[in-house]
């Protein structure tokens, strides 16, 4: 049997998307919030029937449950999953950063044990990074794994954590190893969600919606074939699934169904009868320059890596310009609207005042835009480190987040 | 079309690259705007003949290579960030773009074969936002125009002009025509030539096909052609300064260090590949996709022209009070921006005509 073209797999995807996809998400879907796991049911259907038409995994290796093909088919496959929207929310994180984390870090055992499950969809994952002392300089975190035994026992806190309340295991970062400076005494974990001792609480944000976590560990077990890479070397793994994080947001913005895109926002302009506004119009415009450059630029990056040239730290201008993009996009609003920003009659302007809400968590989420300027500048441009006071000193003597000096 | 350059256009690229470093350095601009010439005839003929650059756009039966937008703008982005004066977007792109679209079989027999050679300078004068101030009279036979045309690019060197009137018609006006006076400008940017066309009932030929579809076109192609030397400049203002960055030392360490500067020149990046993915897709669209190609000649030149402005200023004040001197090049990169902004269509002007385009 000879192997099926790239062409002929587009063809396969879109016939099986035009026959089993949803077009738009359902109206009244909130698996967005935290509080809700009423769409997850649903979500494990729809994956578990993509998974077995051979649209999940795509370059992931057959042995582990992948479909072994290449980029020019994942790259085709989401082009035409562009024109749908798939109800697979739950699965992105697990797929987009835990899971190529194991694929390149993981033991064999755990390739086989977590991979097959997480692509179908049977086991949901997520990932815990941040603590209240620990955003912007993940590195200084505080959750800590004691070993006792072959085993461990956690302890700590972890916050904006999406998905925690319906997902079965965690990627955890904790330190292993105090007396080491801060990037040297981490190590990455698996984490069953279910164990006795984590408490997953909604964290409700600025929009008033919950769509992340926090998560409370406490005493919590960690068995033999938790860790992910060696002993702490897991700054190394971090540093791999952060990078795939930023791609990922990075390349979201632009759909058809954003409130803050130049598609909405046009029409909302001719239904309140701005559109003939000589400054609505060059905003518009505007807005659908910047929009189109983004999306272009997520092209490109996608194109190169096709062509055997990897993003690598250019996932951070994709991830800065989305950011810009989006508030950008609410001075466009602010036109737009007008006075309906300070209080809203219709479902559908209230949909735009609540992005505008949201847009200042997308210059934090995934990385600061301060964070992304000193990774464009250093690794991209390759300018001087910042001194870092902190990389050579023992984490125990240090100072970190915003603990008072010690004694 | 894929945004990535093909071999033929890196290599290409690479070529046009060497050229301007061998024979058209900086050095050799600032004697050559000493000298109050537009344009160095040597460096303009090895451009059109030995690299083929302004055959480009022309299919080969008009003595062309018919290579296409997406080389154009290949060839574009490395003068734009030497800052090569050249003829070449007024006579290359402009005017061989209008003839094309025209397709005045007599016009494109009699033009292009010297526009596509270099041995022939044309340029297109499209005045403003489109609103040409000439007026066509005379007779059937012997028609004149009269009126003002300005800024118009290397109007004092072309051989042949091309002239957008009330209504829309194109005419052919020959350099040594009657009536016809030429005034270079005081250019800000010293590396482009801009002069007044003054026409006194002027003998003039008329071209065929749609003037003011043509003129349109010639609109976008200016868009292109502009965002591709902006990007190239953005390019060099970014190379530029990134060093300085790395090898200027302020307070112990290089000011690369410092996030005030780092912040800027990531600004710089990302503002430069935003511009390049925006060039890349409206060549192709150019070449493959033509209902696209005057939203997205727009979004490259907004994408483009605005940024490098901003670029050229932050290359002066990252570089400090050096980057102020006449010295420094950093000040021939500003007022290239300065002007780019405005040349052939204001910002504002843009972006009323992508609205159009997109129908808002």
């Amino acid at each position: 049997m000879s192997r099926e073209t790239v062409e002929e797999f587009r063809a396969r995807a879109r016939a099986w998307l035009a026959e089993n996809a949803p077009r738009r998400a359902a109206d009244g879907d909130d698996s967005e919030d935290a509080g809700a796991t009423s769409g997850i049911a649903a979500q494990r259907a729809f994956q578990a029937r993509l998974y077995d038409a051979g649209f999940v995994g795509i370059t992931w290796p057959a042995e582990y449950g992948g479909q072994g093909l290449t980029n020019a088919e994942q790259i085709a496959f989401s082009e035409e999953a562009r024109h749908f929207s798939l109800p697979v929310g739950a699965f992105i994180i697990g797929l987009g950063m835990p899971g190529p984390t194991i694929l390149e870090c993981g033991s064999e055992e755990q390739k086989k044990r977590y991979l097959p499950p997480m692509l179908r969809g049977e086991e949901i994952w997520c990932q815990l990074f941040s603590e209240p002392g620990a955003g912007s300089d993940v590195a200084s975190l505080q959750a800590s794994a004691v070993r006792d035994g072959d085993t461990w026992i956690l302890n700590g806190q972890k916050v904006w954590t999406s998905g925690a309340q319906y997902s079965d295991f965690g990627a955890v970062l904790a330190r292993t190893d105090p007396a080491q400076p801060k990037h040297g005494g981490i190590s990455m974990f698996i984490v069953d969600m279910h164990a006795p001792g984590v408490t997953v609480r909604p964290l409700r944000v600025a929009t008033g919606h919950a769509p992340f976590n926090e998560v409370f560990f406490d005493n919590v077990r960690l068995d033999s074939g938790a860790l992910i890479g060696a002993e702490n070397k897991g700054w190394d793994a971090a540093v791999v699934m952060l990078r795939n994080e930023r791609i990922a947001i990075g390349s979201m913005t632009g759909s058809r169904n954003n409130p803050l895109g130049f598609e909405v926002l046009r029409e909302l302009a001719v239904k309140l009868d701005r559109a003939g506004d000589p400054v609505v119009r060059r905003r518009l415009a505007e807005l659908y320059a910047r929009e189109r450059a983004v999306a272009l630029f997520a092209r490109l990056l996608r194109e190169e890596a096709m062509a055997g040239q990897p993003p690598g730290a250019r996932g951070s201008v994709a991830k800065l310009a989305g950011a810009e993009l989006g508030a950008f996009a609410v001075r466009v609003a602010m036109d737009v609207l007008g006075d309906a920003v300070a209080a809203t009659s219709t479902d559908e302007l209230a949909a735009v005042v609540v992005s505008m809400v949201a847009v200042p968590g997308g210059a934090i989420a995934g990385g600061t835009n301060e964070i992304q300027r000193n990774i464009i500048g250093e690794r991209v441009l390759g300018l001087a480190k910042d001194p870092g006071v902190d990389r050579s000193t023992p984490f125990n003597q240090l100072r970190v987040g915003t603990q008072k000096k010690k004694q | 079309m894929s945004l990535v350059l093909n071999a033929e256009e890196e290599s290409l690229r690479d070529s046009v690259r060497r050229f301007v470093a061998d024979r058209s350095p900086i050095p050799a601009i600032r004697k050559l705007i000493d000298s109050g010439q537009a344009y160095d005839g040597a460096v303009w003929q090895q451009l059109a003949g030995q690299l083929g650059l302004a055959s480009l756009l022309i299919p080969e039966e008009y003595g062309g290579s018919g290579a296409g937008h997406s080389a154009m703008t290949v060839a574009l982005t490395e003068l734009g960030a030497g800052l090569v004066p050249s003829p070449l977007l007024a006579s290359g792109v402009l005017a061989a773009g209008l003839l094309l679209r025209l397709g005045d079989e007599q016009a494109s027999q009699d033009l292009l074969p010297g526009i596509a050679s270099g041995e022939l300078v044309a340029t297109v004068a499209l005045g403003g936002a489109g609103h040409p101030a000439v007026a066509a009279g005379g007779t059937a036979t012997e028609p004149r125009l009269t009126g003002e045309v300005s800024p118009v690019l290397n109007g004092a060197e072309a051989d042949v002009l091309l002239i957008g009137v009330h209504g829309g018609a194109v005419y052919r006006v020959d350099g040594d025509a009657a009536g016809l006076t030429r005034e270079p400008l005081t250019s800000t940017d010293h590396t482009r030539a801009l002069a007044r066309i003054v026409l006194d009932d002027t003998p003039a030929r008329p071209l065929a096909g749609d003037g003011p579809a043509a003129l349109a076109a010639a609109a976008d192609l200016a868009n292109l052609a502009l965002a591709a030397e902006q990007c190239g400049a953005m390019a060099a203002c970014l190379a530029m300064t990134s060093e300085y960055a790395r090898l200027r030392v302020a307070f112990g360490q290089p000011i690369g260090a410092f996030q005030a500067v780092k912040h800027r020149l990531a600004d710089m990046e990302t503002a430069w590949e935003l511009a390049r993915a925006a060039l890349r897709a409206a060549a192709t669209s150019a070449d493959a996709d033509p209902d696209r190609f005057s939203a997205d000649a727009s979004v490259a030149r907004l994408l483009a022209s605005g940024p490098y402005f901003t670029a050229a200023a932050d290359t002066i004040q990252l570089h400090g009070g050096i980057g102020f001197t006449w010295e420094h090049d950093a000040h021939l990169y500003y007022k290239n921006a300065l002007a780019g902004q405005v040349l052939l269509g204001t910002p504002g002007d843009q972006l009323d005509r992508l609205a159009t385009t997109l129908g808002v």
